[in-house]
């Protein structure tokens, strides 16, 4: 190509470059807009609420609007003062109350996680494997509480667990038991909003990994001599564990700082975190002690993320 | 296609008995006249005095309206801000922040709402003593608050519809004259649309269902319909709930279904033009 | 090509040289860099004015760079392209003089064809009537007048292709820039849709330049092919000239097959070379001069169709090897033979099975090669 470097450049005219010049900038100006107005907001009304909390938990409880001390004072001669009280989080993990809460929270949120994986995997399983008639419209009629509201699927159990509601009718009815047991306002009945409430969040997952499993992987099991059970234990099951993994997260999260659930059918000793913050802030109205739970519960979550990742990472290296 | 197990078959008939069974139920007992909803009264059932009695209930109508605005605002809101946090996401690479810009959008989803709540409530609180804005609180507050956590949930549905869309369709555009502005809203809008619909109805259904955080963020004066029926159930079953449930998941369920059938029926007439066109190749 | 000047007048290889005719667009020393990867590396190029200009390499080769940086999608990170004289380095795509048609075709899915034929010329403001008009003459050329209405997942995939290229031609651009073309269609179509390609581009008389990784599509359609490979290009002419003229062990090598030794030069005379081949344990003469230092590396490369192989021993002295048949594939039109040398070294021979009751060569025959000794390619590259 030895001829292309004779003679001098084609004068470049200045139209186009001019305009391609002003197109850059008003890019520039499209760019600044689309990632600076939802950041923006974003930073407004996520992230400084969350420095405020924080503020908040350092602070203590005072008899003002809004109740709590300021933790920058000036002192008359003007040095500026700095009052931090760690105390708030010494004082909710020390006490019986809130640790019994903290640990509640996760022994309810973990054992529900538990059983709606163990109902939940089944159920994906089988709209899975459903002939593909059927396959669409289980899978929507188990989408559809997703969107039908949470606060009246969880009202429906009050009517069903009540002392003379259907429940206790049938128990009766099946000589099970002599006189109407006292379901509502009990752990149990806390336990069966939750596996009610979260199944779909546990099945969903699930079935997308169910569905999208290669069957011949299946026929080559068995074609290799696998029983069924064996094929599930050694194929099924390792192949869909990302699919566990994302339920467990989408149920088990949630489920930690579940408020309306314990408050509607937990009794006054089904203390959960999410019940205890909101308790905290409107009835005794200690912001700072509500601000320091929160702030721990956030700790613990995200304690438990990091610590699912590391193990699915691993298990992805593995 | 394989026979079902029994053992999974069973599970699923249990598993759907147990979803549908307490929806039922409360359908079923929203005709009861008794007033002690779950106790029958066959000589006056089945009774239409609920639904009656909950259209001559203006606190009720009122919060709906309240709930519905809200939620037809908060999804509008929703919307923009989690397209545009998508598209930045999506086109923009790696740009300053990007890290905590990806946290921000992502965290509002597996936050406690209990968290969220109060920690709006309090910034509102602080806002106000220091530049006098929001005043109070009550409709505004509480359409920030949920525009807010929403959004996160339409920049994952926008999101995976962006990265998933063929880039060339807008060079095409570019190069056939169209300049950037234009191929947004020529080309590009008109593909995540779909995406854009449904990121709104996620965000309108989540801000509708909303008791926690609008029980933070509101002030006295605005009740939303969730806040309403939960000060209600609190004290036990009340057959005007049951009534109101009634409508609201009838209402939900036909939106629901009747698109997805549509959706459904327009895939598989697609599905088959495609089919259709695929043959005249062979031709 | 670029060549010693000192041993440019003693190469009298031959190749075609129609130098001359007018420029339409010029590519003048562009690199693209991505991070620390060069896609394209000062790479130099005149496309003529009307014709089809096929820039061929494997995938990685920045052809496809080269060409999003002429429709404007990508900035050269150096050097200036120039179309018709005017620079359009800065130029923005949607200003630029040129059309392209997508490797995907980018039809876009909620217009009509109608629409999508019609999109370019709603841009420019062209009167409602005109565009009528126009897609109509562009759907005509394109065969699909009937289609219109119809919407791209209602097309075929060679539909989809035509559609795509009425799109790009609707603007009537002076440039249209292919972006593997027929790759989304299967092998017969995409036969026929060569010649359609070409036909229409007669008819308009539109420059092309198409980017393709199949050398056949390349020299079927291309009056001039560009052989790139890792970033640059190695060589621009006809298919005659990239096929029996190959500069480099590495276009050679790309195009069709070949056999490649490595040698050495013993004889160097202005009409005629011998150069000593290890591999194959001869001298072999070359009935051409060659430009290159004498004590420079070559390679011999000779194409399997034009080695003959015989189970006798030819007539001739020179160019004669020996060997035994060790695989033979028989295709219908020919046949193909790998022969083992002495050397332990293969050669690979195809003959055209002109008569139905051929003599067959079988396996572990022992057979004579030869060829004429202008068939031989020497390269220095």
């Amino acid at each position: 190509m030895s001829a292309t470097a004779r003679g001098p450049r084609a004068a470049a005219p200045g139209a186009p470059l001019r305009g391609a010049l002003a197109t850059g900038a008003r890019l520039g100006l499209a760019r600044r807009l689309v990632i600076g107005l939802p950041y923006f907001w974003l930073l407004l009304f996520f992230l400084v609420p969350f420095l405020i909390v924080l503020k908040i938990s350092l602070s203590t409880t005072a008899l003002r609007l809004p109740p709590y001390e300021p933790l920058v004072t000036w002192a008359a001669d003007g040095v500026m003062q700095v009052k931090l009280h760690w105390s708030n989080f010494g004082f909710v993990l020390g006490d019986e109350l809130y640790r019994t809460a903290l640990l509640n929270s996760i022994e309810i949120a973990g054992v529900s996680t538990l059983i709606c994986l163990l109902i939940g995997y089944p159920m994906a399983y089988g709209i899975a494997r459903a002939p593909s008639a059927w396959r669409n419209v289980l899978f929507l009629l188990v989408a559809l509480p997703f969107f039908t509201s949470f606060l009246l699927r969880v009202y429906a159990w009050i009517g069903l667990l009540g002392r003379n509601g259907p429940v206790n009718d049938l128990l009766l009815a099946l000589g099970l038991v002599d006189q109407p047991l006292q379901l509502l306002q009990t752990d149990f009945a806390v336990y069966v909003g939750m596996v009610y409430s979260y199944l779909p969040f546990m099945v969903l997952p699930l079935y997308a990994a169910i569905e999208k499993l290669d069957l011949t992987l299946l026929e080559a099991a068995a074609d290799l001599g696998a029983r069924p059970v064996k094929t599930f234990f050694t194929v099924t099951l390792p192949l869909t564990k990302e699919g566990i993994f994302a339920g467990c997260l989408l149920v088990f999260i949630p489920a930690v700082g579940e408020f309306v659930i314990p408050a509607l059918l937990g009794g006054p000793d089904t203390l959960m975190i999410g019940r205890v913050v909101w308790d905290e802030f409107f009835s005794n109205r200690d912001w700072p002690i509500a601000s320091a739970i929160a702030i721990l519960m956030l700790v613990l979550l995200l304690g438990f993320v990091v610590l699912l990742q590391r193990l699915q990472s691993r298990e992805g290296r593995a | 296609m394989r026979k079902l197990s029994p053992l999974v078959l069973a599970m699923l008939v249990l598993g759907f008995a147990f979803l549908y069974l307490p929806i039922l139920a409360m359908i079923v007992y929203s005709f009861n006249a008794s007033r002690l909803v779950t106790v029958w009264d066959a000589a006056n059932s089945p009774t239409l005095k609920w639904y009656g009695e909950l259209f001559a209930n203006d606190q009720i109508l009122e919060a709906a309206r309240l709930s519905f605005e809200i939620a037809a605002l908060t999804a509008t809101g929703a919307v923009v801000l989690g397209t545009l946090a998508a598209f930045a996401l999506v086109r923009y690479g790696a740009f300053g922040g990007r890290a905590l810009f990806t946290g921000l959008t992502t965290a509002p989803m597996v936050l406690p709402e209990v968290i969220t709540g109060l920690s709006l409530l309090l910034l509102f609180v602080a806002l106000e003593s220091m530049i006098g804005w929001p005043a109070g609180r009550g409709q505004l507050t509480t359409t920030i608050a949920h525009v807010t956590f929403t959004a996160a949930y339409v920049v994952v549905v926008v999101q995976s519809r962006l990265a998933t869309m063929d880039r060339s369709l807008e060079e095409a555009a570019m190069d056939l004259g169209a300049r950037p502005w234009k191929v947004f809203f020529v080309v590009t809008l008109p593909i995540i649309a779909p995406a854009i619909a449904s990121g709104w109805l996620l965000a309108f259904i989540l801000s509708w269902d909303d008791v926690v955080i609008a029980s933070f963020v509101s002030g006295p004066g605005s009740t939303t319909l969730p806040m309403l029926i939960f000060s209600k159930v609190r004290l036990g079953v009340s057959p005007d709930i049951n009534a109101l449930a009634t409508i609201l998941v009838l209402i939900v369920s036909t939106v629901v279904v009747g698109l997805g059938l549509l959706l459904y029926r327009r895939e598989r007439q697609r599905q088959r033009e495609v089919r259709a066109a695929v043959a005249a190749d062979s031709r | 090509m670029t060549t010693d000047s000192g041993a440019a007048s003693r190469d009298s290889r031959p190749a075609s040289t129609e130098a001359g005719r007018d420029t339409y667009v010029r590519i003048d020393r562009v690199t693209k860099k991505f991070g620390a990867f060069t896609a394209v590396r000062q790479v130099s190029l005149d496309i003529r004015r009307g014709e089809i200009f096929c820039l061929l390499g494997g995938s990685g080769c920045g052809k496809t760079t080269l060409l999003r940086m002429l429709a404007g999608f990508e900035q050269p990170t150096e050097g200036r392209l120039y179309i018709d004289g005017v620079d359009v380095t800065d130029v923005p795509p949607y200003e630029r003089p040129v059309n392209m048609m997508f490797q995907s075709y980018a039809l876009f899915p909620h217009m009509s064809v109608f629409e999508n034929v019609a999109f370019g010329l709603k841009q420019d403001r062209v009167p409602k009537a005109e565009i009528r008009d126009r897609v109509a003459e562009m759907l005509a050329l394109v065969q699909l007048q009937d289609y219109g209405a119809r919407k791209p997942h209602q097309l075929s995939g060679g539909q989809r292709q035509r559609v795509a290229l009425a799109r790009a031609l609707a603007k009537r651009p002076k440039l249209l820039l292919l972006d593997e073309p027929l790759g989304a269609l299967d092998k017969k179509l995409r036969e026929r849709t060569q010649f359609e390609l070409v036909g229409i581009q007669e008819k308009l008389g539109v420059t092309f330049v198409i980017v393709t990784h199949d050398q056949e599509e390349a020299m079927v359609l291309g009056t001039r092919i560009g052989v790139m490979h890792a970033g640059e290009i190695l060589q621009v002419g006809t298919p005659t000239d990239i096929y029996e003229y190959p500069t480099s062990r590495y276009v050679a090598d790309f195009i069709g097959s070949v056999n490649l030794y490595e040698g050495r030069i013993v004889e160097d005379e202005p009409d005629h070379v011998r150069i000593e081949v290890p591999d194959m344990a001869t001298t072999v003469y070359v009935d051409h001069g060659i430009a290159a230092p004498p004590t420079a590396e070559v390679a011999v490369a000779i194409r399997p169709e034009k080695i003959h192989i015989t189970p006798y021993k030819p007539l001739e002295a020179e160019n004669v090897v020996r060997g035994t048949i060790q695989e033979i594939a028989y295709l219908g039109d020919n046949s193909r033979y790998v022969v083992r040398l002495d050397t332990g070294k293969v050669v690979r021979v195809t003959r055209p099975n002109v008569y139905r009751h051929d003599e067959r060569l079988a396996w572990d025959d022992s057979v004579w090669m030869h060829w004429h000794p202008s068939s031989i390619v020497v390269v220095t590259r």
